[in-house]
């Protein structure tokens, strides 16, 4: 299992310099459009679209080749899932039923299932990466900022924050603890066996989650005394100004959205059919 | 005439939580510019002094009032938490809590962030208050990058940024290694100087803080203020004592050659202190004390085979280190921060397996065997108890391992309260273990070990967090255990743990051993010192001070002679 | 807890929960042998956090805990169940008040109501919600759906049944006021 985290990566590209409230209203309209269509031309081309300002970032395929195989390994259980649970989708979507290749009656293999199953992984494919880039190039500081900008409390967007600030702490924490627990004769890792391993699960959970209740008490102390709170609005110190390419940004991925809305619904359908 | 910025007038204060007042009619006037120094044992009221000066009593800690307590003048029951925190700055001990940013920079900026200060003014405030605690290179570093004397010293930019009038720092000293925490100390002082800020120390390590100038001591106790005067005055009566705070090590040593300490003597300030005054007692007191010499056994009981280790593929932690434990050995790993020493606790016990390199254990090769195999030798006590503690028994505590490893009832009740009985916790089997002390729990915590019945136990920090009673305390107790045999290896940064109670150390720095050698040799070669963070005894300088020709040999004999002394006491 | 703003205990509530929710979810969650149902003990926290905390930070918690956890380590944001971890996070605040834990007491009839309500904040977000989320924004096949949400509902319920009470219990032991207790 890959422990790896995915985390900001510092290079110099177009997408990097937007600000990073900009690249949160993109990503959410980008993961809006992707996920209200069906239409297999508009998910093709955000697909060829979101590989081409892949390569823009400059984020390289090896900085996330682990998580890629991930949700490439999980897109192919999700097809086959799909395949053993509804095997005729495609032919109850698009209403006719080519068959290629002949199983026991309702696993026979129709060209509209396989339609439907890639109609299907293109739409994880587009749906994807904007959330992968969007984690890469925004710099963690960048977060609570942003979501501030687009309107979120700031309170709420600090809890963002410090939940990114204390995320390795956490992790640390509950590294030492299970190993210590373990070394006790309390294992909730894969070695034990399965009841097991949830009974000893509340051995590693309550002192993780004691001390973590007083960290939060720790913490309240010491941003009350740094005057958190105090004032309706608060200014940030990794905030940057909006310049003209992210406006020139929005506005583009805003005229995508439309676009998207306006092809895919113009028939009353959010499929795609290219059997009728 | 000078001017009072916090004035405290029969003031009493008891937590809602608690039937007894923690502070009972305290009358305290600390003047501008001033540096105070407040210690007390733990549970003396220190710490809710300094929850009052900031605010966080009645804010954050509810209970009742009686009193007055007037900060810059102004009533402080009229004052809210915001306005109290422009006038008093407060750097808290434990610099994780208090780090809230993801880089310095936003750190820093935190406080004029909340007073919503346009961005650029912020940028060139943080900029000036970060040079000022030598951060200025580090604006863009992120927190996880940090050693703890810096996440420090960016707590104290974060609160100097708001241009306070009084800076008050809990227990400052607390999670620093030795070099660092002097380095802290140094800093304060210089910041005091450079901006005329009244300072107000709240800590236990007194020898530590008194390395800069200190204008005043208070000693609490129980709630009241036992003692307010100047430190040379303070050392010329035995109210430390009293209160078990641990006096300076080279005042303690003219007290056992039955010299008496006079406020003429300077005796605060070590570099001004007149030692030679009592040269000749010291000499006699030297002439007196026997060294009993054991002869150490030496039957190994852990090896460590050119170990090396990295958690990530690049970056190595551990690098071939090896060194041999014998049977019965009380054993110090020591170094600064980051020296790898949690890590080579970490592969002795299992947690981690190293990229090369052999652990034996009583002559059997162990590198292969699991967490849970070698949990039969070797026990492992976390730094912070309350990553250890699930049940809510002290007696169920204790069982826990037992009961995992299906040892039949009757055998467990029996194992647990024999260890309850050896840890001094027995009266208290069916307490909660939310009602104990920190110190108390953390005998719980060695307690869940030592029934699993280790030959070797491994323990982190041991002494983190705890007043000199507690200190001695816990140390005592783990003296006992290995003179009934076991062998306990402690991971430290505590030099006066190193020297008191083992022998010998081990010395890492960036991953290697540096050192393997007597505890008092070690602590008197400042190359060594130098490299792995730590601090000189302020005794091997006394005995150099006071012309002794082999220091080692007087630092030697003052340890056997405070042990002696211990023991008797007991 | 406070209805207007949040207080700044909630919102550190929120960050450390959500922090706590993404390491949870990620290391500690238990596969039963069976594809895509693990016994999530992250919602076993979630479930007490929510009654310390109340709903908006229930809610919070879920929501940003589980999008951070899909963002960080998968790098993509399964948006119909984050949804579902907001929205039985906020039902499992609801009961905050009635359940009062802070007061020490988490007694058989605190235990009931705890339990139903939680079986069935879950039913309404696993058996239906997530199903329908599932189907609306990614139009997955109607029966896989509800199958994969009876299963993922079953499991979490009955983990935040045992492990959640068990937490629950312990930390009302932890609020106890202890006043007398004689050394025996």
């Amino acid at each position: 299992m890959a422990n790896e985290m995915l985390s900001y990566i510092d290079r110099t590209s177009p997408i990097h310099r937007l600000t990073g409230a900009t690249k949160l209203v993109c990503f959410i309209l980008w993961s809006t459009a992707a996920m209200l269509t069906y239409d297999t031309r508009i998910l093709l081309f955000l697909f060829i679209a979101s590989l081409v300002i892949f390569y823009v970032s400059k984020i390289r395929l090896r900085d996330i080749l682990f998580v890629l195989i991930f949700i490439l390994v999980f897109l192919l259980i999700n097809n086959i899932a799909i395949y053993l649970f509804s095997p005729q989708e495609g032919v109850k979507i698009y209403g006719t039923g080519h068959v290629l290749v002949e199983f026991a009656g309702r696993y026979n293999m129709t060209l509209e299932q396989l339609f439907y199953q890639l109609n299907i992984t293109l739409k994880y494919l587009t749906v994807i990466p904007a959330a992968l880039l969007f984690i890469v190039t925004t710099h963690p500081s960048e977060f609570a900022a942003s979501l501030n900008r687009i309107g979120v409390s700031y309170r709420i967007a600090y809890a963002v924050s410090l939940a990114l600030r204390y995320i390795p702490d956490v992790q640390r924490d509950f590294r030492n603890i299970a190993k210590a627990q373990q070394a006790r004769g309390l294992d909730m890792s894969k070695n034990e066996k399965f009841l097991k391993r949830v009974k000893n699960a509340s051995a590693v959970l309550a002192p993780l989650i004691l001390s973590s209740l007083e960290k939060i008490e720790i913490i309240s102390n010491a941003m009350e005394l740094r005057g958190f709170g105090k004032k309706k609005k608060r200014t940030w110190y990794n905030a940057r100004p909006f310049q003209k390419r992210d406006y020139t940004a929005i506005i583009l991925f805003v005229l995508l959205l439309i676009a998207t809305l306006l092809i895919t619904y113009h028939d009353g359908s959010r499929f795609y059919n290219p059997f009728s | 005439m000078k001017k009072p910025v916090i004035e405290f007038q029969n003031y009493h204060f008891k937590y809602d939580s608690q039937k007894q007042p923690t502070l009972k009619n305290i009358n305290l006037t600390i003047y501008e510019g001033e540096k105070v120094l407040i210690v007390g044992p733990s549970g003396s009221g220190k710490s809710t002094i300094g929850h009052c000066i900031n605010g966080l009593i009645p804010f954050s800690y509810k209970g009742e009032i009686q009193g007055s307590l007037k900060i810059m003048g102004k009533e402080a029951s009229d004052l809210d938490i915001f306005s109290i925190s422009k006038m008093v700055g407060t750097v808290l001990q434990d610099p994780d809590g208090q780090f809230i940013g993801l880089s310095v920079g936003e750190d820093i900026a935190f406080a004029l962030e909340n007073d919503c200060t346009p961005q650029p003014e912020m940028v060139k405030a943080v900029k000036e208050v970060a040079a000022m605690v030598d951060m200025g290179a580090f604006l863009d570093a992120s927190v996880h990058h940090l050693s703890g004397g810096q996440k420090q010293r960016v707590s104290l930019a974060g609160v100097m940024v708001d241009n306070v009038n009084i800076l008050l720092f809990d227990e400052p000293l607390a999670n620093l290694d030795p070099a660092t925490g002097k380095h802290a100390i140094h800093l304060i002082d210089q910041i005091q100087k450079e901006t005329n800020t009244t300072v107000v120390i709240i800590e236990h390590r007194l020898e530590d803080v008194l390395y800069r100038h200190v204008d005043r001591i208070i000693v609490v106790d129980d709630g009241e203020i036992l003692a307010d005067q100047n430190p040379n005055e303070l050392f010329s009566t035995d109210i430390l004592e009293k209160v078990k705070i641990r006096e300076p090590l080279y005042l303690k040593a003219i007290k056992y050659a039955g010299g008496a300490i006079t406020k003429d003597l300077e005796p605060a300030d070590f570099s001004r202190f007149r030692a030679e005054t009592f040269r000749e007692q010291l000499r006699k007191w030297y002439e007196e004390v026997t060294l009993n010499e054991e002869p150490p056994e030496a039957e190994p009981i852990l090896e460590l085979n050119r170990v090396s280790f990295g958690y990530t593929p690049k970056k190595e932690t551990v690098h071939d280190v090896s060194f041999t434990i014998n049977k019965g050995e009380m054993v110090s790993i020591v170094g600064k921060n980051g020296a790898g020493k949690s890590t080579i606790s970490k592969l002795i016990c299992g947690f981690e397996t190293p990229n090369a390199g052999k652990i034996i254990f009583s002559g059997q090769d162990i590198t292969n065997e699991s967490i849970t195999e070698r949990s039969l030798k070797i026990g492992m006590v976390l730094q912070n108890p309350n990553h250890m503690i699930s049940k809510h028994m002290i007696f169920d505590e204790v069982a826990l391992g037992l009961v995992a490893r299906g040892v039949p009832e009757a055998e467990i009740r029996e194992r647990v309260e024999e260890t309850l009985k050896i840890c001094g916790l027995y009266p208290f089997r069916n307490w909660p273990i939310s009602a104990l002390s920190f110190g108390q729990k953390k005998r719980v915590t060695i307690a869940s070990i030592l029934v699993l019945q280790p030959e070797l136990i491994i323990l982190d920090e041991p002494t983190a967090g705890q007043d000199f009673r507690h200190y001695t305390d816990i140390m005592e107790f783990l003296m006992e255990l290995n003179r009934n045999g076991l062998t306990i290896l402690l991971i430290t940064h505590d030099m006066h743990l190193m020297l008191e109670y083992t022998d010998r150390a081990i010395v890492l720095c960036d991953g290697r051993k540096i050192a393997d050698d007597q505890s008092v040799r070690i602590l008197s070669d400042p190359q060594l010192i130098e490299q792995a963070n730590l601090k000189e005894t302020s005794l091997f300088e006394l005995a150099t001070k006071t012309g002794f020709t082999d220091p080692i040999k007087f630092v030697e004999r003052f340890i056997a002679y405070d042990r002696e002394g211990r023991n008797h006491g007991k | 807890m406070n209805k207007n703003t949040l207080s700044v205990r909630t919102i550190v509530a929120i960050g450390i929960g959500a922090a706590v929710f993404v390491i949870l979810g990620r290391f500690a969650s238990i596969p039963t042998g069976i594809p895509n149902s693990n016994i999530e003990v992250t919602y076993a926290f979630l479930a007490l956090m929510a009654v310390i905390f109340g709903p908006v930070a229930g809610g919070l918690i879920g929501l940003i805990g589980h999008a951070l956890k899909d963002l960080i380590f998968y790098g993509s944001i399964w948006w119909s169940w984050v949804v579902v971890s907001m929205f039985v996070g906020f039902l499992f605040g609801l009961i905050s008040k009635k359940l009062d834990i802070e007061s020490g007491e988490f007694g058989r009839q605190k235990i009931i109501t705890f339990n139903l309500v939680q079986v069935g904040a879950q039913a309404l977000g696993w058996f239906l919600l997530a199903p329908v989320l599932d189907i609306v924004i990614y139009a997955e096949p109607t029966s896989k759906v509800f199958i994969q949400g009876l299963g993922v509902g079953i499991s979490n319920m009955v983990t935040v049944g045992i492990l959640g009470t068990l937490l629950l219990t312990l930390y009302a032991k932890t609020r106890t006021k202890t006043g007398s207790l004689d050394r025996e």
